[in-house]
C-alpha cells in the first residue's frame, strides 16, 4: 500500500497509548542502520508489549516499511504483540525439562491458572508462555516468574508457587 | 573490623546457582560476617559446571586451604559462618563428597578454565591468571600469520556444531581483499538456542575476558577492527557481564584504538538477539545483526567474503574463542596433543536429562560416551536402565545403549547419525518413549524453521503431524516409510544446516528403535508408558484400600466404588489424565 508511510492517512487504533514515550529512543537510533530489533526491544521494554499502533509508529518515524517491521517483529519470539499479564511465567520446554516432565508442569499450571498459553488470567496477575531451554538444564523442570527461576518443580510445587504469588499480591491489595 | 583472618568465601553465581539460592546464601554469608565483625571477602564466581550440587560455596582460608561446601541451604551458611568465626560447627556434612571432588580433576578445563575460579566482574583475576598475555606478549612478536599457524597446528575445529577448521575462516578472512571503508568483521555467536546445551553461557557469564581475548586475537590475524557478540536476549546475566568486561577491557587498553601501544585496534559491542533458534546459522545470524528477520541465505559468497553488511567477516561461536587464549599460551602443539587424529583438543559437554551429576564438563576428544555418562556422569538417576543419548541437540541424533563404547570425535560420531553438535548430551533412560521424543524435537525444529524453504517449512509439519498420530494411537501402516521418505526430502531440499539436520532425531530413531515406531502403530502400546492416549489405567483390587480419594479427584468421574472398598475404572470414561495415580497413597493405580 502506497499510503503505509503517509502520516495523514494513518490513525491511531487505541488513543491511551502515549506514543512520545518512545521518542528518546527513536532519537538515539535515528539513521542507525540495522537498529530495527533493539528499537523494537527497547519498545517492548517501555510499553511491556509492541501495540500495533506503536509498530506502525516505529514505521513512520524510522521510515522502514510497515510490513517490515511488523515481519521482523512477528519473526521473532521474544516479542509480543498483545499485552501480558503483571507476572510473566515462562515454563521452561527444552529437552531436558521436557525429558523430566515438563507437560505435567504446563496441565498442573494451566490448570491452575484457568487460561490458555499466552492468555491474561481474568485478575490481570498472570499469562504464561512456553518457551524454549532457558539454560538451567540440571534444575529441570524449571520455571521463570519475572526474574525469578523456579527448579526442581512438581505440579504441586508449580501449583503452590502460583498461589502464594496470588496470595502475596492480595495482601498488597 | 575486628580482625582481618584473610579469608576469603567465594559463591558460585552463574544463573544455575542463582536459581538454586546463590544471592540468598551470598546475602546471608555477608551479613554473618559484617555481624561478626570479620574483615572476609564475600565473592562471586561462574558456574564451575557442577549444577547438581549448587548452590556452592568456595571458602579459601588463610593457609592457602580450600573448603568447597555444596547444596548449601539457610542452616548451610550458618554452618559455615561458625566455621568461619572458629565455633564448634556441623558444616561437615555440606562439604563437598570425595568422589564429587575427583570428579573435577578427571577433567582437563581449557575453555572453562576460569569459570568457577576467577570472579568473572575483576578484570585483575583474570590478568592473574595469565590473561591477556597474548595482547602483552604475543603480538609484539607474531605476526597476524604466525596466529593463524598456530591455531592451524592446534588443529582447533568450530565449537558450534559444524566443526569446521577455525584456522581456514580465519585465513579465508585475512586473505578477502578489504572494502573501500576498510572495515573487516569479527563476530561471536553467543546465542546459544539449542535446548539441553548452556556451555557458552557458562563461558561468559563466568569468564568473559576470555571471549574478549580470543575475539581480540581473531581480529587481529585477520586484520578487523570492530567486532560484534550477538548473545540471546534470554541470558541477561551473560549479557551484564560481558558489558562490564568490556567496559573494564577498554579501560586497561586492551580494547579501543591503540591497543597496548601496538598501534592495533579493535572495539567490541554487544548485540542482544531476540529470540530465533535459526540465528544460530551464521548468515541468518548476519541478517540478524542488520536489523532483518533472521533467515539464511545461499552460501557463497561466505561470511569471510561478504559478511555483515557485505564485509569480509568471520563467525566463530563462544567455545571456539574461548580456547584461542590457552591455545596461543600454550602452543598449538600442546593442545593438538589432547584428542584424537581429526578432532583436537578438549571439547565441553552439557549433560542433562535422567543423570545423576548434571552439569558441565569438559574432557579431551575420544572418551567414549560411556567415560562421560558413567565415570565424570556418575550414571543415570535412580540406577535405571540407560537407553539413549541425544547429542547435538534438535539437530542431532540419539544413540542408543548398544552403541555406549562409541567414542567422541566428529567423525565416529557422525558415522552413528548423530553429531558433536554444540556438545549437548541429554540422557534418557527406560521411561523416556523414543517417538515422543522424535515428535519432540521436530516441534521445536517446526517451530523454529524461518519459512524459507518449502520442505522445511512444510515437511517438518507434516512430519510432526505423522509422528503425533503415532503417538496419538493412531498410526498407520507405512508411516515409518514415509516418514524417512520425508526425511530424505527435507535434507535435501533445505538450505541451511536447520532444515538439513532437523530430521536427524527421527532418522535415528527409527534408526536404532524402529520396534518402538511398530509399537505403537501395530500393537498400540508405548512400552515407556510416555504416551497417554496408549496407555490403559486401572485399579488393583488388592493394592485399593477404598479411600475414595481418586474417585473424588477424577475430573469424569470415571471411577466407582464405595467406601472401603476396591474401586474400578470405567476405560470407556476414562481421559487418562494420570490424576488417579498421582493421589493414590497405595499406588494401587496401575498403568498398562
Amino acid at each position: 500500500m502506497a499510503c503505509c508511510n503517509d502520516a495523514k492517512a494513518w490513525r491511531l487504533k487505541d488513543p491511551a497509548i502515549d506514543l512520545a514515550l518512545l521518542d528518546p529512543v527513536l532519537d538515539t537510533y535515528a539513521g542507525v542502520e540495522g537498529s530495527l530489533i533493539t528499537i523494537l526491544q527497547k519498545a517492548q521494554g517501555l510499553y511491556g508489549y509492541l501495540p500495533v499502533d506503536l509498530l506502525a509508529y516505529i514505521a513512520l518515524k524510522t521510515g522502514v516499511k510497515p510490513a517490515k517491521v511488523l515481519g521482523v517483529a512477528t519473526f521473532y519470539t521474544q516479542f509480543r504483540l498483545e499485552p501480558v499479564g503483571k507476572h510473566l511465567i515462562m515454563l521452561c520446554q527444552g529437552t531436558a525439562c521436557h525429558v523430566n516432565g515438563s507437560a505435567a508442569i504446563e496441565e498442573a499450571v494451566r490448570d491452575e491458572l484457568g487460561v490458555e498459553e499466552g492468555a491474561i488470567t481474568p485478575d490481570g496477575l498472570f499469562t504464561y508462555n512456553n518457551v524454549a531451554c532457558l539454560g538451567c538444564c540440571s534444575l529441570s523442570p524449571v520455571m521463570m516468574i519475572g526474574e525469578e527461576t523456579y527448579g526442581t518443580l512438581t505440579p504441586d510445587k508449580a501449583r503452590t508457587i502460583l498461589r502464594q504469588i496470588r496470595e502475596k499480591e492480595a495482601a498488597n491489595a | 573490623m575486628k580482625q582481618n583472618n584473610g579469608t576469603r568465601v567465594i559463591v558460585g553465581k552463574g544463573s544455575c546457582g542463582i536459581a538454586a539460592g546463590a544471592n540468598r546464601i551470598s546475602t546471608l554469608l555477608e551479613k554473618g560476617i559484617r555481624d561478626a565483625g570479620i574483615d572476609c571477602s564475600v565473592v562471586t564466581t561462574g558456574c564451575i559446571g557442577m549444577c547438581y550440587l549448587e548452590p556452592v560455596v568456595d571458602v579459601l582460608l588463610p593457609d592457602g586451604s580450600k573448603e568447597t561446601y555444596v547444596r548449601v541451604d539457610a542452616d548451610g551458611a550458618g554452618e559455615i559462618l561458625k566455621s568461619i568465626r572458629g565455633e564448634a560447627n556441623n558444616a561437615e556434612q555440606y562439604k563437598i563428597p570425595r568422589e564429587d571432588a575427583e570428579n573435577l580433576h578427571k577433567q582437563t578445563r581449557v575453555a572453562l578454565a576460569n569459570c568457577g575460579v576467577i570472579d568473572p566482574e575483576s578484570i585483575d583475576e583474570y590478568i592473574a591468571k595469565d590473561g591477556y598475555k597474548t595482547v602483552t606478549q604475543t603480538m609484539k612478536t607474531h605476526s597476524p600469520e604466525d596466529i593463524i599457524a598456530i591455531i592451524k597446528e592446534s588443529g582447533l575445529a568450530g565449537r558450534g556444531g559444524a566443526g569446521f577448521p577455525t584456522w581456514f575462516k580465519w585465513q579465508a578472512a585475512r586473505n578477502s581483499p578489504y572494502p573501500k571503508d576498510g572495515i573487516k568483521y569479527v563476530i561471536c555467536n553467543a546465542d546459544e538456542g539449542d535446548p539441553g546445551a548452556f556451555m557458552d553461557r557458562a563461558v561468559l557469564e563466568g569468564d568473559p575476558h576470555a571471549l574478549i581475548e580470543g575475539m581480540l586475537m581473531a581480529a587481529y590475524a585477520i586484520g578487523a577492527r570492530e567486532g560484534v557478540v550477538y548473545v540471546r536476549a534470554e541470558y541477561p546475566l551473560a549479557i551484564h557481564r560481558l558489558e562490564n568486561a568490556i567496559a573494564q577491557a577498554e579501560e586497561r587498553g586492551f580494547l579501543g584504538d591503540d591497543i597496548q601501544g601496538t598501534g592495533f585496534g579493535f572495539r567490541l559491542r554487544i548485540k542482544a538477539g531476540a529470540g530465533a533458534f535459526v540465528c544460530g546459522e551464521e548468515t541468518a545470524l548476519i541478517a540478524s545483526l542488520e536489523g532483518e528477520r533472521g533467515m539464511p541465505r545461499l552460501k557463497p559468497p561466505f561470511p569471510a567474503q561478504k559478511g555483515l553488511w557485505q564485509k569480509p567477516s568471520n563467525i566463530n561461536n563462544v567455545e571456539t574463542y574461548a580456547n584461542v587464549p590457552w591455545i596461543i599460551r600454550n602452543g598449538g602443539q600442546a593442545f593438538a596433543a589432547m584428542g584424537t587424529e581429526n578432532s583436537k583438543g578438549t571439547k565441553v559437554f552439557a549433560l542433562t536429562g535422567k543423570i545423576k551429576k548434571g552439569g558441565l564438563v569438559e574432557i579431551p576428544m575420544g572418551n567414549s560416551i560411556r567415560d562421560v555418562i558413567y565415570g565424570v556422569g556418575g550414571g543415570i538417576k535412580e540406577d535405571k536402565a540407560f537407553k539413549a543419548v541425544q547429542m547435538g541437540g534438535p539437530s542431532g541424533g540419539c544413540i542408543p545403549a548398544e552403541l555406549i563404547d562409541t567414542l567422541i570425535d566428529y567423525r565416529t560420531l557422525a558415522a552413528t547419525g548423530a553429531i558433536m553438535g554444540s556438545g549437548g548430551m541429554v540422557v534418557m533412560d527406560e521411561t523416556t518413549c523414543m517417538v515422543d521424543m522424535a515428535r519432540f524435537f521436530l516441534d521445536f525444529t517446526c517451530k523454529e524453521s524461518c519459512g524459507k524453504c518449502v520442505h522445511c517449512r512444510i515437511g517438518t509439519k507434516r512430519m510432526l503431524e505423522i509422528l503425533t498420530r503415532i503417538t496419538e494411537g493412531e498410526g498407520r501402516d507405512g508411516d515409518i516409510e514415509l516418514l524417512s521418505d520425508l526425511a530424505v526430502q527435507i535434507k535435501d531440499g533445505s538450505l541451511c544446516g536447520l532444515g538439513q539436520t532437523a530430521p536427524n532425531p527421527v532418522l535415528t530413531t527409527i534408526k536404532y528403535f524402529r520396534n518402538e515406531y511398530e509399537d505403537h502403530i501395530y500393537h498400540k502400546k508405548c512400552t515407556a508408558k510416555q504416551c497417554k492416549p496408549l496407555l490403559r489405567y486401572a485399579i488393583d483390587k488388592d493394592a485399593c484400600t477404598g479411600c475414595t480419594l481418586c474417585s473424588r479427584k477424577c475430573p469424569v468421574e470415571a471411577i466407582s466404588g464405595q467406601v472401603k472398598q476396591p474401586h474400578t475404572i470405567d476405560p470407556e470414561v476414562c481421559i487418562k489424565c494420570g490424576k488417579c495415580a498421582e493421589v493414590c497413597r497405595f499406588k494401587a493405580v496401575v498403568i498398562d
